[in-house]
């Protein structure tokens, strides 16, 4: 999950970590106000959860509070990437001297947390990566031995600094490796890190992501940030089919019945689990069909689960018939599930023979199952049927699937940047 | 009223009897059986949840419990 | 030889009173694995299909007079990492954890204390492994009489990231009369204990394993890491690979599946993958069903340099 700056500011403030001067506004007289306050030249930015915020004009500099109101107005009404922002930093505009990167990301080959740290701060840490391997420093700190600042130093000396450089920033970096272990975050950066010309080192600009498992733990942090629990920060908001879906999962423990993800196809998919649903919506599209949405089943639902799930994909709009799907079964039986998709059809007044184009889901109480598809006449695939030949057979009984797939649309295409890119880089360079 | 794929029937001769309904409500995994002030109620809403553990049927006397599986008109019983 | 798990192996499972714990306590006794005792702090005095349970893995070990050779964890995520902790305290050197959306920095602390004291972990978010014929630790493949469907010994070593891929994977090998030696259920968390790389010394030393199947995913680095292990290595098994996820391809920043499908980087696309593997001569394929085939062609290859065919 990420964050807006204005809320890595504050959680920098925890850590002590000095920051400039900052305001977050809602409205131009808001911003104007932060700008009187500062009392001097300030930077106006947008509040998205994208990067490119200075290309696409969302980051201005004022010299008078007049100015800062007139750019917030500006910076408020501009969408990035599909995103209306949520609001705009008003910060002191920095007197810099020189600009380092300095951030925490996990290592998931060495499953530690590793220091990125550079005297090239300011611009994109991948391309510096690769144009300028000897400005980058890196090292592991452990998670299970106190944390160390000689860890924070030997990545920062990597680099060649030394002198008031290296004793004065190695506190700060350790401070963001402490940031990132208390706070449950994937990556902690601050780019750029800014050398003023007193000598002094602050934060420019900041960008942290916290883990999605970790946000239970995390409620207290949330909470002073505002950020609510349906917020789901992913690339693009969740549409009211998808909300649903989470409702459906969330209102009933047994089992998972959700991951619901819409899609503008025709054929209508209940399948799992997290491995399967993968294969199977790859194996739709790969016999040319429109699949109206991806879910997962799994862990056992019960048969009301997940015959809400199966009601909310019939009756999607365009959907003519659906698929159930799954690799073989453990724990997550046939017969309960056989239950729950019929169930829905017929509370809805369809033919389960008919709105079911095929039913593969082999494993734990497969008699049983077969038994209840037999009643009802269901076609229905052991597990002689591949995953693939399953999804074949369903792609042929609905419309328009054989010239191909056509290209993945959801609801909103419009948000494509991805929240989480690794070591994203800094959005804009400031000028000293 | 039964379920789509389920009906359980409890025999009237022990239907009203308080230790039964609190132990088939216990043993119920699925919550088929209620507890109705010391009486066996069957919770129709549920039926369909059963999972043919056939825990009720031990917990019953012999036969007082039967598990209709409407989709191949078997019956669990003892 | 054997990996992991032998007939003599005993193991315990921390959290046995738990829904799926009692199920798959049943599953792993009813398939001939030794369980020798169950923790549920406060539950001390209980039985759990006749195993014994425990307040603690110490008074487990005090009251069997053996320290147990694994312990498989199904605790919920916010206790994962005493119990984890715990085991590892008391000498278990094979842990395998089968809770998910543990946060990623307890996954790092469970695996740098394993480092330290020299034992393994498999998972977290995972169904465990099984030795067909043999036993199983875990929840992988369900009750004993499906597992015989799915799991018959054979020569194929099998590694996936998703839990239910191991068994339709395993149950595809066996259909196919091929077979498995050992399945190991990795787990579907970006930081995992036991990555592919980390695990193949483990079937290049098994006599059983004559090839090797991977499941893997979009998301983290560890096929680019079981490519650069197969080239610097020069492994004896052939290996085949399935890529599940390709779409993810066209909805950068999206999420699916495992929470270890999370795309941080170009390197870890479903394209960027492929590529990789089979760069290093690991076969690619398109569907479940080829499998058995390419596994086929792979060691019919090898037969006269002395490897083994097996029909």
């Amino acid at each position: 999950m990420r964050f807006f700056e204005y809320e890595s500011r504050r959680i920098l403030e925890r850590e002590r970590i000095p920051i400039t001067q900052s305001g977050h506004a809602e409205t131009p007289e808001e911003a104007r106000k932060i700008a009187e306050d500062v009392g001097g030249p300030v930077v106006i930015k947008s509040q998205v959860l994208a990067g490119g915020r200075m290309k696409a004009g969302g980051v201005k500099f004022a010299d008078t509070p007049e100015e800062c109101e007139a750019h917030a107005r500006d910076i408020l009404a501009l969408e990035i990437n599909g995103q209306v922002p949520r609001g705009v930093l008003v910060a002191a505009k920095a007197q810099i001297a020189h600009e380092y990167y300095a951030g925490v990301i996990y290592d998931g080959v060495r499953k530690l947390p590793t220091f990125v740290f550079s005297d090239m701060g300011g611009i994109d840490i991948e391309e510096v990566a690769e144009t300028h391997p000897d400005h980058i420093g890196r090292g592991h700190f452990s998670t299970v031995l106190p944390p160390m600042d000689f860890r924070a130093k030997d990545a920062i000396a990597q680099t060649g600094l030394t002198g008031r450089e290296l004793t004065r920033l190695t506190p700060i970096l350790s401070a963001l490796a402490r940031l990132f272990a208390t706070y449950d975050m994937t990556l902690a950066e601050i780019n750029p890190l800014v050398k003023l010309e007193d000598g002094s080192f602050v934060a420019v600009d900041a960008h942290m992501e916290m883990e999605n498992e970790a946000r239970p733990r995390q409620k207290a942090l949330l909470t002073e940030l505002g950020v609510g629990e349906d917020e789901t920060r992913e690339a693009r908001e969740a549409t009211p089919f998808e909300i649903e879906g989470e409702r459906i999962d969330s209102v009933d423990h047994r089992g998972v019945a959700g991951n619901v993800t819409e899609f503008d196809g025709n054929l209508g998919l209940v399948i799992g689990a997290g491995g399967g649903s993968l294969t199977l919506f790859d194996a739709v599209r790969h016999h040319g069909g429109n699949p109206a949405n991806y879910c997962e089943i799994g862990g056992n639902p019960s048969v009301s689960k997940a015959a809400n799930l199966t009601k909310l994909v019939l009756q999607k709009p365009g959907v003519e018939k659906i698929a159930v799907m799954m690799s073989t079964v453990s724990n997550t039986r046939v017969d309960i599930v056989a239950r729950g998709v019929i169930k829905a059809c017929v509370e809805l007044g369809f033919d389960p023979a008919e709105k079911i184009a095929v039913f593969r889901i082999p494993g734990a109480w497969e008699e049983e199952g077969f038994k209840i598809l037999d009643r009802y006449g269901l076609e229905y695939a052991d597990r002689s049927v591949s995953m693939h030949e399953a999804a074949r057979i369903a792609v042929e009984k609905v419309s328009g699937g054989s010239d191909g797939a056509a290209p993945l649309r959801g609801e909103e295409p419009g948000a494509e940047k991805p929240p989480t890119e690794r070591l994203s880089g800094a959005d804009e360079v400031l000028e000293g | 009223m039964a379920g789509l794929f389920i009906d359980v029937e409890v025999d009237e001769s022990v239907a009203g009897d308080p230790d039964l309904a609190r132990r088939l409500e216990e043993a119920c995994p699925v919550d088929i059986f209620a507890d109705a002030d010391g009486r066996v109620e069957v919770v129709e809403d549920n039926l369909d949840e059963c999972v043919l553990c056939e825990l009720c049927i031990g917990t019953a006397p012999a036969g007082a419990v039967r598990v209709k599986k409407l989709y191949d008109e078997t019956v669990l019983s003892t | 030889m054997s990996i992991l798990i032998d007939e003599s192996t005993t193991f315990i499972v921390q959290g046995i009173t738990g829904r799926e714990a009692v199920n798959l306590t049943r599953e792993c006794l009813d398939y001939g694995s030794t369980i020798i005792g169950g923790v549920t702090p406060g539950r001390r005095g209980r039985e759990v299909h006749g195993v014994p349970v425990f307040d603690s893995v110490a008074q487990l070990v005090e009251a069997t007079g053996q320290v147990p050779d694994g312990s498989v964890v199904t605790v919920p995520p916010a206790f994962t990492r005493d119990a984890v902790f715990e085991a590892i305290e008391a000498g278990v050197r094979l842990v395998v954890i089968v809770t998910e959306r543990i946060p990623r920095y307890d996954v790092a602390q469970m695996v740098e204390l394993a480092n330290l004291r020299g034992a393994r972990i498999i998972g977290p978010n995972c169904l465990g492994l099984i030795r067909p014929g043999v036993g199983k630790m875990g929840g992988i493949g369900g009750p004993a009489r499906d597992v015989v469907k799915a799991y018959q010994p054979g020569s194929v070593g099998v590694m996936s990231r998703s839990g239910g891929m191991t068994t339709e994977i395993s149950s595809t090998l066996t259909a196919a009369g091929l077979g498995v030696s050992t399945a190991i259920s990795i787990g579907g968390d970006p930081i995992i204990g036991s990555t592919y790389a980390e695990l193949m010394p483990l079937f290049e030393a098994d006599d059983q394993s004559e090839a090797i199947v991977i499941y893997s995913e979009p998301g983290g680095r560890m096929e680019a890491e079981l490519a650069a292990w197969v080239i610097e290595n020069r492994s004896r098994l052939p290996i085949v690979a399935f890529m599940a996820g390709r779409f993810m391809d066209e909805m950068p920043g999206m999420s699916f599946g495992h929470a270890g499908t999370i795309v941080e980087g170009k390197a870890d696309t479903a394209a960027e993958k492929i590529a990789r593997l089979e760069a290093a001569g690991i076969a690619v394929a398109q569907e479940i069903a080829e499998i058995p085939d390419l596994v086929r062609e792979r060691l019919g290859g090898r037969a006269g340099a002395g490897g083994q065919v097996v029909a």
